[in-house]
């Protein structure tokens, strides 16, 4: 029997059996309530804050902790439902304090800084979490009590079925019942509302934000912290929980609109039951099905599902990014002069190692530097570039790999491959703005990702392919470090032409007003699509270098990680500097380098590190010095340019 | 004026280099390369990611350590000393680590990875560096097969030989219809051809009613049971572990999907697996696990019990593996009576054997896999605890790759 005929015949086997399709239906609906409850605490604290709250997932995860901590207690006193209820109450309670207590003590120091840099402190707390769980809970994994008077199961139409998972049904409209009262019925709810519409206008109207940012995000935590301890019945509470949930999470609020609890209703439904019978049609679609579901809602419905253009879009807003381009001065150019020196004497003074590490810098410093000229200059927020990065490496090894062609080819493909990849990609994703603009960069990205991971006959699969070495004359790692600082070298200089070219102004002009830009002429659109595919390019070519300099190539260099990492280094050096990038990748690397060897703790270090910078200098590391230096009155060029970006 | 403007402009240069010189600075610092006393190794594992496999793993290394530098060292009495780093748990961060650990550390050789890719990322370091390298925990078939390499040996079972001691351990059995259910990622998808390939020539008229490759860490319990239950099999081969594993379990239990049916399950009698399943732990599977509490003979029990001393926790199988490597890197040492790489290589290739707590263990030259076996038996619950009973240790000699496989496979 042919595969395809396998699969015909299991899926008529399927389809015969009308009692199984409802029951896997219900099982679709269970999960969407899990899906739904979590999505809504996303959806609004982003309708009010405007935060990319990455740490959402590590709510979650806090849930199921203080879930199966806090229940067995409880059960102990009474084996009773109301005991466990309370149990899950406690816990999601628990989980909105502590929302209340990263709103007071890190985001309120931070909200009139760029949004994104908002972003940056919450995947600091990620981390922190991440390694606060494993040191407080252990490394195994804690499976919570079944729970009482739901323990078995029932039967419909001769098949078995949780009766834990009919309660989970019926939470999910209860939840969003309960969501609808208190949006529609309370003042808090209201200006709840008001803020997702048009967050300028109620603060003009002399609402008390803080307060109100405080409220949504003891909302949100707490609605995530209920999901995780609303699981512990079902799943095992484990320390890689949070990472699980994020993505998904993100696709069913963007699916449904962000800021849209509705939405995400109709978006959990959706995705939980698409992959109840996707997989009884294709068993390994499991990767990529949301993803493919997220890029097709949002290249036709660009403001998701039941989500509506944001209000105050037409309004010139101060632009994030880079506002004055200053040209080099003396200083500047010394700057420049000195950081040349000791990158070409570095193979001289530090060892093998070093120098190993200044490659993957240099590498990552291409890709960081080629992301702020779609963030900062563009205005493009992508939260997948590191497809760009990957299709480079991927080109070039497999180039070297399975056609055995040599290393200086391969180089030239890489970019080559990764810009037509970003024009195809940038294509859909210069038509939307803003936050779906940047889940499209993460669904295309994704998408590369689980070719990449699935595809093993071409990629090797998840194993990825070794023997992706240099050339000969570059194997040596002297030689291939003054290739990649050139390589790199010559990269970086040609975009901040680029940035200083009429087509960065053209950029910008885009950015800060896309109306008025159009009206004078521009032809908004391409510039942005050629913006895109440039800087995919040259990420590509990151991508190619630092495949050579591994020897290997696998999907984590396409993974989500990945292209945190780039955005981490990218805000860390500060989106309003052109070098800032550079320096951002350079530090963070280090950081993490030095780190790592220290200690098994070495995320709790390396997420307060990042959070530390993210107060301290709140512009970015370079953003940071430069705004000190005019704090100081050394630059009054300086000084009146950031008088004129809010403070 | 000029004054201000020259400190002016003094500052900006030295706020513009300050982050690259300070990187710069940090990685110029010349490591120590005294050429001490001490026979280095470098071992790299996921110690934060997978810590609940590789801390215990750690843990039982440092016991060999100790017990083997308090007995005189190696190599005439130097002191062995394992210098432990968290490989990132990514190709990309392991390739680094391992590149300090020969530069900086400069170890002798390298060990460990857990995950498969990770471990063959640095299997070709090793290859291209011209270093040994031990891969101690990934299963990965490539290791020893297509991307093996000279300068790379494998010690725990791979998957293809945890995989065929199942299916013989099932084989009497008779079952014909079975499903697949595995994580969607390299040990999964290789854990159910082996098993495709194997049980067919185990039981020739078998058939493979259907699979299920959910996402690892995110499977969907609910819908993934209904699937397999709806193809009504006689067995289930089951690959999940971790969180997969216990809410997979949970949800089948609460359905009835594993009554009257055979199920074959990978790794899910390692305490690591066992002990989060707890209550829910299901009767009658036939599993690879290690049923430590049960284990009576002489110098396995006497490591079982210093380890419990030590470290006032029951051991895992990843105490066990470290333990054994521990003895491995001493006698290796020995026998080669140097830490030269080729020397190493030669004698790893020349019949070598260690003694491991579980019985001898040797490695074939062929493909550069060790024979440590691994505990087939069934699980059970005793009490509100699970665990593995009937079982048996399997010497993973009858388990090896056929030797014609190996040549067709290796590119050497």
């Amino acid at each position: 029997m042919t595969a395809k005929r396998i699969v015909a015949a299991k899926r008529d086997h399927h389809l015969s059996d009308l009692s199984f399709l409802l029951v896997q239906a219900l099982n679709g609906l269970a999960s969407a309530s899990s899906l739904f409850i979590i999505a809504a605490g996303l959806t609004i604290v982003f309708g009010v804050t405007r935060i990319v709250n990455f740490a959402h997932g590590s709510f979650y995860m806090l849930g199921a902790y203080f879930g199966v901590t806090l229940i067995p207690r409880l059960l102990d006193v009474s084996s009773s439902f109301p005991m466990f209820l309370a149990g899950v109450l406690a816990a999601a309670l628990g989980v909105g304090l502590i929302g209340v207590a990263m709103e007071l003590v890190l985001l309120r120091r931070i909200y009139k800084v760029p949004e994104l840099f908002q972003l940056l402190a919450t995947f600091g707390v990620v981390l922190a979490v991440q390694d606060l769980v494993l040191k407080i809970w252990g490394p195994l994994d804690i499976l919570g009590p079944r729970a009482p008077g739901l323990r078995g199961a029932v039967d419909i139409l001769g098949h078995r079925f949780p009766s834990y998972e009919l309660f989970l049904i019926a939470m999910g409209p209860l939840v969003l019942g309960a969501l609808w009262l208190l949006m529609h019925k309370t003042r808090f709810g209201v200006l709840v509302r008001a803020a997702t519409q048009d967050r300028e206008m109620v603060g003009a109207l002399g609402v008390n934000q803080a307060l109100l940012f405080t409220g949504a995000l003891f909302l949100g935590a707490a609605l995530a912290g209920l999901g995780g301890a609303l699981q512990t019945p079902k799943l095992a509470a484990n320390p890689h929980m949070d990472i699980s949930v994020i993505a998904e999470a993100f696709v069913v609020t963007v699916v449904g609109g962000m800021g849209s609890v509705p939405g995400a209703f109709l978006a959990a439904l959706l995705i939980a039951e698409l992959q109840a019978f996707g997989i009884l049609i294709f068993p390994k679609i499991t990767l990529v099905l949301v993803f493919l579901l997220m890029a097709l809602v949002l290249v036709v419905r660009p403001w998701g599902l039941m989500g509506r253009p944001e209000a105050g879009q037409a309004r010139v807003v101060l632009p994030e990014g880079i506002v004055r381009l200053q040209r080099f001065g003396r200083a500047e150019h010394v700057a420049v002069a000195a950081a040349g020196v000791i990158l070409l004497a570095l193979p001289l003074v530090g060892d093998a190692y070093a120098i190993k590490v200044a490659i993957e810098v240099l590498a990552f410093a291409l890709a960081a530097f080629s992301l702020n000229f779609l963030i900062g200059v563009g205005g493009i927020v992508s939260f997948g570039h590191a497809a760009y990065f990957g299709l480079g490496a991927y080109a070039a090894g497999l180039m070297v790999t399975r056609l055995g062609l040599p290393m200086e080819p391969a180089l030239i493909a890489a970019p080559v491959i990764a810009g037509l990849g970003a024009a195809l990609f940038g294509f859909f994703v210069v038509r939307l703005t803003g936050i779906y603009l940047a889940m499209l960069t993460l669904a295309f990205a994704q998408i590369v990702y689980a070719v990449a991971f699935q595809w093993v006959e071409v990629t090797g699969g998840d194993n990825g392919v070794v023997g992706v070495w240099p050339s000969r004359w570059a194997g040596g790692r002297t030689t291939y470090y003054y290739l990649a600082l050139v390589v790199v070298a010559a990269a970086v200089v040609l975009l901040r032409r680029g940035i200083y070219a009429p087509f960065g102004y053209t950029l910008r002009a885009a950015r800060d007003s896309a109306v008025r830009a159009d009206a004078i002429g521009i032809d908004v659109r391409t510039h942005r699509w050629l913006a895109f595919t440039i800087a995919g390019a040259a990420a590509g070519l990151a991508g190619g270098l630092f495949a050579f300099s591994k020897g290997s190539i696998d999907p984590t260099l396409i993974s989500i990680p990945m292209s945190v990492d780039f955005l981490v280094m990218t805000l860390l050096g500060g989106v309003q500097t052109v070098v800032g990038p550079l320096v951002g990748a350079a530090a963070f690397h280090s950081i993490r380098d030095l780190l790592m060897p220290l200690t098994d703790y070495w995320r709790l270090l390396l997420g307060l590190a990042i959070i530390a910078i993210v107060l301290a200098f709140p512009r970015g590391i370079v953003g940071g010095a430069l705004l000190l230096r005019s704090r100081l009155g050394w630059d009054d060029a300086v000084a009146r340019a950031r008088a004129r970006t809010p403070a | 004026m000029y004054a201000r403007m020259q400190l002016r402009r003094t500052f900006l240069a030295t706020v513009a280099a300050a982050g690259l010189v300070a990187s710069v600075a940090g990685l110029a610092s010349a490591p120590a390369m005294a050429q001490g006393q001490p026979v280095k190794i470098g071992e790299l594992n996921s110690y934060s990611r997978f810590a609940a496999f590789a801390v215990p793993y750690r843990n039982g290394m440092q016991l060999a350590q100790e017990e083997i530098n308090a007995k005189g060292g190696v190599l005439g009495g130097r002191k062995l000393e394992i210098v432990f780093r968290d490989d990132g748990s990514t190709p990309g961060d392991a390739v680094r680590v391992a590149e300090e650990l020969l530069t900086r550390e400069n170890v002798s050789f390298l060990a460990g990875t857990f995950l498969s890719n990770v471990g063959l990322a640095v299997a070709d370091f090793a290859n291209q560096k011209k270093t040994l390298f031990i891969a101690t925990e990934p299963l990965t078939d490539a290791i020893t097969m297509g991307a093996g390499n000279r300068y790379t040996f494998r010690v725990r079972p791979s998957t293809y030989m945890q995989t065929k001691m199942l299916v013989e351990a099932v084989k009497a059995k008779g079952v014909k219809k079975w499903a697949i259910v595995a994580p969607n990622y390299e040990y999964g998808q290789s854990a159910a051809a082996n098993f495709k390939k194997l049980i067919k020539v185990a039981t020739p008229d078998a058939e493979i009613v259907g699979e299920q490759f959910p996402a690892l860490g995110k499977i969907d319990a609910g819908a993934t049971v209904a699937a397999l239950e709806s193809l009504k099999p006689d067995g289930i081969f089951n690959v999940l572990f971790g969180a997969d594993l216990t809410t997979f379990v949970r949800e089948g239990n609460t359905r009835g999907l594993f009554e009257k049916r055979t199920v074959a399950s990978l790794l899910t009698g390692e305490p690591e697996y066992l002990i989060p399943l707890g209550e829910e732990t299901p009767e009658g599977w036939i599993v690879t696990g290690y049923p430590w509490d049960q284990i009576t003979d002489a110098p396995h029990k006497a490591f079982i019990d210093a380890y419990r001393a030590k470290f006032n926790d029951t051991p895992r199988l990843g105490s066990f593996l470290g333990y054994s490597v521990g003895y491995m890197m001493r006698d290796l040492l020995e026998k080669a009576g140097s830490t030269d790489t080729e020397k190493l290589i030669a004698t790893l290739k020349g019949d070598f054997k260690f003694t491991s707590v579980a019985g001898p263990v040797a490695i074939r030259a062929l493909d550069q896999q060790s024979t440590m076996g691994a505990w087939v038996g069934e699980t059970t619950k005793q009490g509100k605890a699970g665990a593995m009973k009937n079982w048996k240790y399997e010497d993973g000699a009858k388990y090896l790759f056929p030797e014609a496989e190996v040549k067709a496979a290796r590119k050497e």
